[in-house]
């Protein structure tokens, strides 16, 4: 038995909004049968690009229908603009959340609703066909999987495999999904530091030295203090032990530089002051 | 139950678990208490108890008509005696790399042999086709030198179809009588009757759970002559195979469990049968987008799996849940995995149905009412269902079909 909040229960045993819109100003579809879950989502748009109705169809489990059903309630009312900002997670909160294994039903919706603003605005949904399908089980595509990693954040498989259900089924892009992740988390860690703020940038170096460098340090009896951040430049003190050790030059270079190179960017530059 | 349906419960889910006999229970109570005796001891106390365990041993013996009471290993569970079989045969013949299985095997089996191709076995699975039943000539064609094993259940989980597990020994022994044959029984016992005597079957497996004894209890059969080494090492219990003092109150209520079962064939081959065929009947008539899945004519005769197209079944299981109706799916979001059904899949059952299939098992404690009220409730379900599905029109066709 799924851990469902009263407000999933609710959604699916009377769900709102269900059925057909005659001559809807727009469409949006989102997963299919092989899928084992889909969604259509039909919208009716006055002139002012105000939603005036939505109604939807879903073949899927109860989150999904939830998912679906609470959807239509919070975009009525929207400016398709306001709508465009929905997030998945959104309707996960809408709903009371979900549970983790479930967080692909809110992805669904959004992507429904995703298609249907596209549709709106004349773009071709079809263009989506070109896209590199990473899950062949369940044909989710790259730009599906990047989108929910960056969304809500997502550092492992599973979470993954619970937003997209990308990888469920045979296994065999795993790997190919743990390319992305990886990828997309040194790009999130190594940010260009031109358009950090000094405050920022400072912030950074400093849970770097915290995380990762002075622990080590200490156990040698050292440790360090940062002093000032100019630019690329980041000026620090060695202590204790260090101080006085013949191989502070070595430890300075080979591990504080390289850990803050690593882990924020490969421009720095550290100098003892 | 009909009019009141917050309380009741309709339990249609015995293949998952089944209730215990109210019987078994009352004989399992003394001996916690009362009759607490360790079997292995010296004195009456303890004898008495050791008698029990005997008797129990018997039952089990008689149900499965082994020939000697040895034969039966007391185990906490089927996967217990799935892996001590499987394990246990391969250890034993550790020259031989290959087994052979099906592809619609319990997990409890399946899971095993993924953990043994990870250690150099190789794995041979057969195929089944869209009714669910084995082709007899690709396991005469699988079998090689290096083949140690072939392990194939009786009776499906899902679909309740029987597998030719007698002839499949068979065709095994006369290729090569030193490959062992294994033999998933749980969900064949107590269904249709089971009998190892003159068979070519080597170990049978067998779980209390579903044939009306507790949780946590089961027994394998070993045919004499079949080497198995200790699969828990220690004292001499389950002649060594099997250490650890008995779980006397379990054996006791396995072995009455065991009696019953036999007792109750005839009852569970007709009137369940019956009951089964209403249920199933009823729904073909009542709902147009239902279809079985797997074979009709050769199944265990308290299970059906119905598919329900073009809707979802874990939205079906819960809307029936709030109605107090268990059922189950193997579908993609019941489980937990998001895979759909492996043995749905295996035969071939196209996606309209697979998501939307949904299995009603039933006991000897089923009652016509309890059928009769599935059948006034379900229909409308699946039409509030149907409602919220994106396909109609595909929907439309089959009314129109059905009609």
């Amino acid at each position: 038995m799924w851990d469902y909040t009263d407000k999933v229960m609710d959604h699916y045993k009377n769900p709102r909004n269900v059925g057909e819109i005659e001559n809807p100003s727009a469409i949006g579809e989102a997963g299919s049968l092989v899928c084992g879950d889909a969604l259509k989502l039909y919208l009716k748009v006055d002139e002012k690009g105000v939603i005036t109705d939505a109604k939807f169809q879903t073949f899927g489990c109860g989150s999904a229908v939830a998912s679906s059903s609470v959807l239509t309630e919070m975009i009525k009312g929207m400016t398709i603009e306001e709508a465009s900002k929905i997030t998945n997670q959104q309707i996960a909160d809408a709903l009371g959340g979900l549970p983790p294994q479930k967080m692909h039903c809110s992805v669904m919706g959004h992507e429904a609703l995703e298609s249907a603003i596209a549709n709106y605005k004349g773009e071709d949904a079809a263009l989506h066909c070109d896209e590199k399908i990473i899950c062949q089980c369940y044909h989710v595509t790259e730009n599906v999987i990047r989108e929910a990693i960056e969304q809500n954040n997502l550092t492992d498989l599973e979470d993954v495999m619970n937003y997209t259900k990308a990888g469920g089924a045979c296994g065999q892009c795993h790997v190919a999904i743990q390319k992305i992740i990886d990828e997309l988390k040194n790009k999130k860690e190594k940010v260009d530091i031109k358009n950090m703020s000094v405050t920022q940038l400072v912030l950074k170096i400093n849970n770097v030295i915290e995380k990762y460098i002075s622990n080590e340090l200490r156990k040698d009896g050292g440790d360090i203090e940062l002093i000032d951040v100019k630019d690329n430049k980041v000026y620090v003190s060695l202590k204790g032990m260090c101080k006085s050790c013949k191989f502070s030059s070595n430890t300075l270079k080979n591990f504080v530089e390289a850990s803050l190179k690593e882990h924020i960017s490969p421009d720095i530059e550290v100098v003892e002051v | 139950m009909p009019g009141n349906n917050t309380h009741k419960v309709v339990y249609l889910d015995n293949n998952a678990t089944t209730m215990v006999d109210p019987k078994v229970f009352e004989a399992m109570k003394p001996y916690f208490c009362e009759l607490y005796g360790n079997p292995s001891s010296m004195h009456y106390f303890g004898g008495q108890v050791h008698k029990a365990v005997d008797k129990a041993r018997e039952q089990v013996k008689d149900f499965l008509g082994a020939t000697d009471a040895k034969e039966i290993i007391f185990t906490a569970s089927g996967s217990e005696g799935d892996n001590m079989a499987i394990r246990g045969v391969l250890e034993a013949n550790k020259s031989k790399k290959h087994i052979i299985t099906t592809k619609i095997e319990h997990p409890a089996v399946l899971n095993v042999y993924k953990y043994l191709e990870k250690q150099g076995y190789e794995v041979t699975y057969l195929d089944v086709d869209s009714q669910g039943n084995l082709d007899l000539n690709q396991l005469n064609n699988s079998i090689t030198n290096d083949t140690a094993l072939v392990s194939i259940m009786y009776a499906n989980n899902e679909t309740g179809v029987i597998l030719p597990v007698e002839k499949a020994a068979k065709i095994v022994k006369q290729k090569n009588p030193k490959i062992k044959f294994h033999v998933d029984a749980v969900q064949a016992a107590g269904k249709i009757p089971i009998d190892v005597k003159n068979t070519d079957i080597d170990l049978l497996t067998i779980a209390g759970h579903k044939i009306h004894a507790p949780k946590g209890i089961g027994a394998l059969y070993v045919k004499t002559g079949t080497l198995l080494p200790a699969f828990v090492i220690g004292g001499h219990q389950e002649r060594g195979k099997r250490a650890g003092t008995e779980n006397v109150p379990y054996i006791v209520g396995l072995g009455l469990a065991c009696e019953i079962a036999k007792n109750s064939l005839n009852y569970e081959m007709t009137e369940v049968k019956r009951l089964r065929d209403k249920l199933e009947q009823g729904i073909l008539e009542r709902v147009y987008n239902a279809k079985v899945n797997g074979s009709t004519s050769n199944r265990v005769p308290n299970t059906t799996n119905i598919g329900f197209q073009y809707i979802e079944g874990e939205l079906i299981l819960l809307h029936l849940s709030d109605l107090g109706i268990c059922a189950s799916s193997g579908s993609a979001c019941t489980s937990g995995s998001l895979e759909p059904s492996h043995v749905l899949k295996s035969m071939g059952v196209p996606f309209e149905s697979l998501h939307g299939s949904i299995r009603f098992s039933l006991s000897r404690f089923t009652t016509e009412e309890e059928i009769d009220y599935v059948l006034d409730v379900l229909p409308d379900v699946i039409k509030k269902l149907n409602h919220i599905s994106p396909y109609q029109r595909e929907l439309k066709e089959l009314e129109q079909k059905h009609k």
